[in-house]
């Protein structure tokens, strides 16, 4: 079949959304890569992404394959949309799998409010929830976690955070890993990572993180959206960011501690950035337990921006906590490397799932999904760019055999930065969602065009492909209202 | 001779920095660094950091070196515009690097921010020393 987009040499198609990189694509290459895409997204694939994929594919103990979801982009080490499962004996763990922003995530919350009920207030709300939650370049929090603090929540992640009055014992069952990695080792973060960290709890940050009002515009499978307690024309809240600084520095202090192991271990790379080590090893299980920290220290982090943005509703809407229900429906994980159980050739395996701009998507029955879904599956989560839908989907029992249990992460850049402030002025763009009724308030203007909705791979694309490959199941989209940019 | 040049690159910022030696080249890939962030041309040398590091090899040197100015920027809040290189010698198995930098303090009325730099990657990193000068290529995370 004839299709559209770019020549890479010695990329197949195989079938119907996905497309395979032979084990002859790059020398070394240890099990084929795989890419999930449609036609329409093919048109977009960067052959640096296909060769990050293929790099990918060398690393030692890989499993199945190296794979790259229909959201992948170039990146780098990984490709952004990546995935990958090492043996948790014979593999590696390598920070170029989980990223910079490690336990970058996006949770949703639901209410018992109708789009209706905000009608006139949203800009007030958004400049409330502006103030409430520090966001943008060089922002601080009210919060100065201590030293003992700190250790708390790089052990026990959102825990903490509730212990602390900030949520309630239901948003930790409603949690990826109940807002927590176990193995976090606070020996293992510097006092680097620990500066940043400490005055950073409860900061959005910059870039593609958000805060963003939405309602429920559809929903495609009723049941799930029922466990989930979601209904049409409902209002819903979405929080996306991730571990600040704290876990840049972890990043940038592992990866250079690894980039020495390489040497040691003897391991071939075709890209620095993928630095790595034997599982089992003295210096990856130091990156675990500091990467682990830096995922708790996140979940923390959205855990008290959630809190923060309740109290600003509950003033607001002049409505108490239990009148508004802004329950945490879930939250996920979009940068992080996980020790799981999965079945390999025919056999239950341990193994080191890095998932890089890829969520996890458990099918029902998994015993880590929340008992109130355990009939349905997972809730996925995928946020549209500024001025476009998101998704809720379910994870699928075809992501156990696909995918490693995981699913796409959202739209997909497809325009640089500097390419997006060159097209697209972000006033314009502020007042061109504002004519479709969506409100933006950032820091500064350039953040909003660098974010402007044209940057990004169509998100109803995205999650087309992965609800037609049976990894996730569509449950309900969700359109915007109001954004607040970081 | 041009500092530094961008290059384009879907998610995060790449770019080329030079100099007639690596000293001059480090010096401008923390310019060209912080040029990804916010206009560096009207920040006054208020305050001075002196920093001194060690690394394996040079693209290690120029990574910790970058990612150092990142961490002083974030943690001690100064915004900076100059940047001296002293020194980059070979001692025994390590590269050693002496160098300043000044700026003034973080003034979120003052300064316009644009894009921000998480961190310094090791994709794609590369010194190039040949005899008509040093060539240095970076890709940070945005």
């Amino acid at each position: 079949m004839d299709t559209e987009g770019p020549e890479i040499e010695g990329l197949e198609r195989i079938d119907n959304d996905i497309w395979q990189v032979p084990m002859g694509y790059k020398s070394g290459m240890r099990v084929p890569g795989r890419i999930y895409l449609s036609d329409k997204l093919f048109a977009n694939l960067e052959k640096e992404a296909v060769d990050q994929v293929a790099n990918v594919a060398t690393l030692p103990g890989i499993q199945k394959f190296s794979m790259a979801m229909p959201d992948a982009h170039v990146g780098y080490g990984f490709p952004i949309g990546g995935v990958a499962a090492f043996d948790a004996e014979e593999g590696v763990i390598s920070p170029g799998g989980v990223g910079f922003d490690i336990n970058c995530g996006v949770r949703l919350i639901r209410s018992n409010l109708d789009k209706s009920d905000v009608d006139g207030k949203v800009n007030d709300l958004l400049d409330s929830l502006f103030k409430a939650v520090p966001s943008g370049v060089g922002s601080k929090s009210r919060i100065r976690a201590s030293e003992s603090e700190l250790e708390a929540i790089f052990t026990n992640g959102s825990r903490w955070a509730v212990e602390q009055g900030y949520g309630v014992e239901a948003d930790l069952t409603h949690c990826e890993g109940e807002g927590c990695i176990e193995g976090g080792d606070p020996a293992q973060v510097s006092a680097k990572a620990r500066k940043r960290g400490r005055p950073q709890l409860g900061t959005l940050g910059s870039g593609n993180h958000f805060l963003e009002l939405q309602y429920v515009d559809e929903i495609y499978d009723p049941v799930a959206a029922e466990a989930f307690n979601l209904k049409q024309g409902q209002l819903t809240f979405m929080v996306h960011c991730g571990s600040r600084g704290a876990g840049h520095q972890v990043c940038t202090d592992h990866l250079r501690n690894l980039t020495r192991a390489v040497e040691k271990y003897k391991i071939d790379l075709p890209d620095k950035q993928l630095a790595c080590a034997p599982a089992q090893s003295e210096e990856a299980q130091a990156y675990f337990g500091a990467m682990a920290s830096a995922a708790n220290y996140a979940w923390t982090n959205r855990q008290i921006i959630m809190h923060h943005c309740r109290e600003v509703f509950e003033q607001q809407m002049n409505m108490d906590a239990d009148e508004l229900g802004l329950d945490l429906v879930y939250d996920v994980a979009h940068n992080v490397a996980k020790l799981e159980e999965h079945n390999v050739n025919g056999g239950k395996k341990q193994v080191y799932v890095h998932r890089k701009g890829a969520t996890r998507a458990f099918p029902a029955g998994h015993h880590e999904v929340p008992k109130a879904y355990r009939d349905v599956g997972q809730p996925v989560l995928i946020p549209g760019s500024m001025g476009t839908p998101s998704y809720v989907l379910c994870g699928k029992q075809s992501a156990m055999d696909v995918s490693f249990g995981s699913a796409c992460h959202g739209a997909g850049r497809v325009m640089s930065r500097s390419g997006a402030k060159h097209t697209f002025r972000g006033e314009q763009i502020q007042k061109d969602l504002s004519g479709q009724g969506i409100s933006v308030r950032a820091a500064h203007p350039s953040v909003i065009a660098e974010e402007a909705p044209g940057v990004y791979k169509s998100s109803s694309e995205v999650v087309d492909v992965v609800d037609r490959l049976g990894i996730a199941g569509k449950v309900a989209k969700l359109m915007p209202v109001g954004v607040v940019k970081g | 001779m041009k500092k530094y040049e961008y290059i384009e690159h879907t998610a995060d910022a790449r770019f080329k920095a030079f100099g007639s030696t690596a000293e001059e080249a480090f010096a401008n890939a923390a310019e060209a660094m912080f040029n990804v962030m916010i206009d560096t041309s009207g920040i006054e040398p208020q305050i001075t950091e002196y920093i001194e590091l060690q690394a394996p090899d040079m693209e290690n040197l120029l990574v910790d070196w970058l990612s150092e100015l990142l961490y002083l920027f974030e943690v001690n809040m100064v915004v900076f515009s100059n940047f001296e290189v002293f020194a980059i010698e070979k001692k025994g198995d390590e590269y050693l690097l002496s160098a300043k930098a000044e700026g003034e303090p973080l003034d979120l009325e003052k300064h316009v921010f644009d894009t921000e730099v998480k961190a310094v990657t090791y994709n794609d990193l590369g010194v190039q020393i040949t005899s008509q000068g040093v060539t240095v290529r970076i890709t940070v995370d945005t």
